[in-house]
């Protein structure tokens, strides 16, 4: 169940050492289209966890940052790719694994995503590095491993279940 | 991307008739706004009621749209639902963007004042 474990556990092993009760698996193709798609798919598999709107919203824009991450930078223009996500929810966190077959991590390293500086004129806001700033600040225990060729990205978002 | 408008005195409301601005419409969402803004008056407010989801792409495109006004055009926004809004604090865009709670009171207040 520790990510810690990730430097001499396959990422075979680690993810199915997680399943529980409430798990979902999918792969989809690496496209924004699949992404969207991707992402209505989890929402109706964990129907039975009773999330709350909050949880639910956090969920998605977590994963649509790490999915169209992988889908814009692990995988070149018009390549095929496939992306793996594993969900796992053990009553308090929901685990969440994506794996792909892409590119590396620039420099081996998940990027830091600082806050932007919005003190700034009209003309120079920024448009875009929005994604890993928000994936950092909305998750815990966030990690990124590269194995026989593969990315994992790990991390897991505290949850609440409705009353 | 569907975006309605509809001009009051000196204001044009544009609707997102789109439940998402992901990825995949940011694109689209940004030329199409870019228009609206080009040949609209010297304020415009995008009712973004129908919209439940942003990601950092869609946020980028709305930002996009900010930054193509004109100098003396005003570019506000209405209607945030909560995961919109949420991406909005959590980037501090909100602090940006004059923001309204709905597209009504936002052209009403400009009504009021003219």
């Amino acid at each position: 169940m520790r990510h810690e474990k990730l430097a001499d556990a396959t990422f075979e092993s680690i993810v199915r050492q997680r399943a529980t009760d409430h798990s979902l698996r999918l792969i989809i193709p690496a496209n924004e289209r699949a992404v969207r798609r991707g992402l209505s798919g989890i929402k109706a598999g964990l129907s039975s966890i009773n999330l709350v709107d909050d949880d639910w919203s956090t969920i998605e824009i977590v994963l649509a940052e790490v999915l169209n991450n992988i889908v814009e930078h692990a995988y070149s223009d018009g390549e095929v790719g496939l992306i793996e996500t594993q969900l796992d929810f053990d009553g308090k966190y929901l685990w969440c694994t994506t794996i792909d077959s892409g590119r590396p991590m620039p420099n081996g390293k998940l990027p830091e995503g600082a806050q932007k500086d919005l003190n700034c004129n009209l003309e120079d806001l920024p448009e875009g590095g929005f994604g890993w700033y928000l994936i950092h600040k909305l998750t815990e225990d966030l990690h990124y491993g590269r194995d026989q060729g593969r990315n994992m990205v790990t991390f897991r978002l505290n949850i609440q279940r409705r009353q | 991307m569907k975006l309605n408008h509809k001009d009051f005195d000196g204001s044009r409301l544009v609707t997102v008739c789109e439940n998402r601005i992901d990825a995949l419409s940011a694109i689209q969402f940004k030329d199409e706004m870019r228009k609206m803004i080009d040949d609209g008056p010297n304020r415009v407010v995008i009712d973004l009621s129908q919209v439940e989801f942003l990601d950092s792409s869609g946020l980028g495109a709305v930002v996009a749209a900010l930054k193509s006004k004109k100098s003396d055009q005003s570019l506000e926004l209405a209607s945030l639902q909560p995961a919109v809004e949420k991406v909005f604090r959590l980037t501090r865009m909100d602090t940006v963007f004059s923001i309204h709670d709905n597209a009504s009171s936002a052209i009403e207040g400009a009504a009021d004042a003219s």
